[in-house]
């Protein structure tokens, strides 16, 4: 890398002030806008944190009993699409990166990116009409002879829409936001690195396990929490394919299966009225704390590896 | 590398002829007839998703036969059109159900005239059916409380004797009953828990409400398509919709009086008939409590019926000249013969048009 030598005191033109000002000011928006909707979602949140819990829809014992099966199908769902796609990303981005020939691996990756731009009610239509009904006799077979694990537990479901029809196609939603962002981190990874571990004798394989690897680690990282906000965030798939309850189970094959927090107030919000928008509202405040934490423990992670990614 | 921005910019052009080649179909408007005056100006509705529909043919054919008149209805669901209402935001609201007393005594809408009433109309009447999918068996009779046995859980299986002794004759799978409810908050749900509750209270015992009662879990589905899509999907299951969507699905005579009846427009707007309005209103307040538990022969219980709000006296007398005729046409027999056609409702019947037309006389 060379940078500039250390000007004495670089003199500042109208254009560079304009410049920088303007910078500055994206930067300041972006956080009176996050706390703009912090601040709404708090203020908006009270009335229903504060009132009777038998006045909240289904009558539970506290607002706490109301959003916790919310909270636990958020994560649930979108962790179970995370384990689906990680792998299968990282395998995509990887053939990309250093296994196709170049003309193919271009083509794959507009073909990737494109799978990105189609809106997750297209994903969907294609859940409800193609997938669920494809899946069910796999879930009744997985019921019939796995039935004593309690993810097969019970029933199958008959139209198929269960929580592992919702992850897979999360899972192909977020695909191509991990594997876009990890195939540009192993492109990045110095030559230098791969050759010298070719020079040592190591096989393909092994020269992605020393060198790519270990170099897009916090990047790898980056990119699953990228898909998993995804994820955590989709709305519109949840709503129209799952056949929700208000229920915390680890089934995955049933007919009950544990909401999430996005798929319920879209559900819940169009007829909602009084303190049932605040509900809906407070149940969105826990979702954005929830990807707060999950952010900030990505952050830290990848920070302290930071040290061995072997990028520095 | 020519050959690949060649390659590149042909997969974009192949991809986006693939997403753009979708095509928006117009529909057309069927004529409405209304006399009178040239009228002019906006009209604002919102509330229930259910006469979205019937909202869509009104609002074309009143506007081609009246040019200067604009109306748009957001079918954003019945609280927030009740909510809106109120608020002063829309100038008629639609509603899976009327105000309640409770309601009514917090005060009037901000768009109205003070001390002015509410006009509430049951213009829309659609009869829900209950439907299934089930191979070769395009029928089945039941009592209300065999239906809510099934919804509720208690009968499991398509061959239980009590399904069997209803239908005799009919050769039953033993097949497990996967029942189908709404995931979202409707006033189809809120309506055919509303029959479960009143025609069965032993067997269900949860008020009526827009959302299905999480204790009694099944398979849920979004929005009368998602619902319709299940069952069609799903051999074994049963769901309840809007009956104009029932295509080809089996469906369910319900059994009223010693009776079987299978839904029909008719016997839809019979049962509205039979209903008594609610108590204590002012003549124009036509709230309907409906009689799930008929005693007549050929009524349906199993119905949604949605209102048409509006202020007895408009703060705004053209806002209220142009609501009258409006809600005139929709009371028509044109208009309600138009919503038939398109919006698969049951069309009032004259007594009850009688009334509607005396109630509409005295926005003003």
């Amino acid at each position: 890398m060379t940078t500039a030598p250390p000007a004495p005191r670089a003199k500042m033109r109208p254009a560079d002030r304009v410049f920088s000002g303007s910078t500055m000011g994206a930067g300041i928006l972006i956080l009176v806008a996050l706390a703009a909707v912090a601040l709404f979602l708090i203020i908006q949140s009270i009335p229903a944190l504060t009132a009777d819990p038998s006045t909240l829809e289904g009558a539970p014992a506290s607002f706490w009993a109301y959003v916790a099966p919310l909270a636990f199908g958020t994560v649930w769902a979108a962790a179970i699409a995370l384990l689906i796609a990680f792998p299968v990303s990282i395998g995509i981005a990887l053939f990309i990166s250093h296994y196709a020939p170049r003309r193919i691996a271009q083509g794959l990756g507009y073909v990737i990116d494109l799978l990105a731009a189609v809106p997750s009610v297209v994903f969907g239509l294609w859940g409800i009409k193609v997938l669920a009904p494809a899946l069910t006799p796999l879930y009744e077979w997985l019921t019939g002879n796995l039935g004593w694990l309690p993810f097969f537990a019970g029933d199958a479901s008959a139209t198929g829409r269960t929580v592992l029809t919702v992850a897979v196609v999360l899972a192909v939603m977020i695909i191509p936001i991990i594997t876009a962002l990890t195939r540009e981190i192993f492109l990045q990874t110095p030559t230098l690195h791969q050759e010298a571990a070719v020079a040592l004798g190591a096989t393909r394989l092994e020269m992605i396990q020393m060198a790519v690897l270990p170099f897009g680690r916090a990047g790898i990282i980056s990119a699953s929490m990228l898909g998993l906000g995804r994820a955590l965030g989709e709305t519109m798939v949840v709503a129209m394919v799952l056949s929700p309850a208000i229920v915390i189970n680890f089934v995955l094959t049933g007919s009950s299966n544990p909401s999430t927090i996005a798929g319920n107030i879209a559900l819940k919000f169009p007829d909602s009225y009084g303190v049932g928008v605040n509900t809906l509202i407070a149940t969105g405040l826990i979702l954005f704390v929830i990807t707060l934490v999950i952010n900030s423990v990505a952050r830290y992670i990848i920070n302290r590896r930071k040290a061995f990614s072997g990028a520095n | 590398m020519k050959l690949n921005r060649f390659g590149s910019a042909a997969i974009i052009a192949v991809a986006g002829t693939m997403l753009l080649s979708s095509c928006a179909a117009n529909e057309d408007a069927p004529a409405a007839s209304t006399s009178g005056a040239a009228l002019s100006g906006t009209l604002v509705g919102a509330g229930s998703s259910a006469v979205g529909a019937a909202q869509t043919t009104w609002i074309s054919a009143f506007q081609t036969a009246n040019d200067g008149v604009t109306i748009t209805y957001d079918p954003s669901g019945s609280g927030a059109g009740r909510t809106a209402f109120l608020a002063g935001g829309v100038d008629f609201a639609g509603s899976d159900r009327a105000f309640n007393d409770e309601e009514i005594a917090t005060g009037g809408a901000v768009g109205c005239a003070p001390d002015s009433g509410i006009v509430q109309l049951p213009l829309y009447i659609s009869p829900i059916a209950i439907i299934f999918n089930l191979d070769g068996i395009d029928s089945l009779n039941m009592s209300p409380a065999t239906v809510a046995g099934i919804f509720a859980g208690t009968i499991t299986t398509w061959n239980d004797p009590a399904i069997a002794a209803e239908n005799e004759g009919v050769t039953l799978p033993s097949t497990t009953i996967s029942p189908v409810h709404r995931s979202d908050d409707s006033g189809t749900t809120e309506n055919f828990t509303d029959y479960l509750y009143a025609a069965a209270p032993d067997v269900w015992t949860t008020e009526a409400d827009g959302v299905w009662p999480t204790a009694i879990t099944g398979e849920a589905a979004q929005g009368t398509s998602g619902m319709v899509d299940a069952v069609t999907n799903a051999p074994g299951t049963i769901g309840y919709a809007d009956a104009s969507r029932a295509g080809a699905l089996g469906t369910v005579s319900v059994e009223v009086n010693g009776e079987y009846v299978p839904y029909s427009a008719e016997a839809a707007a019979a049962i509205v008939d039979e209903s008594p309005f609610i108590d204590g209103r002012p003549d124009f307040d036509l709230s309907i409590a409906l009689d799930r538990t008929p005693d007549a022969a050929g009524t349906y219980p199993v119905v949604l019926v949605a209102y048409l709000i509006g202020c007895e006296t408009y703060a705004d007398s053209a806002k209220a000249e142009l609501v009258k005729s409006y809600f005139t046409y929709m009371a028509s027999p044109d208009g309600q013969a138009a919503a038939a056609a398109d919006a698969g409702s049951a069309p009032i019947s004259s007594t009850l048009f009688d009334r509607v037309t005396t109630a509409i006389a005295v926005i003003s």
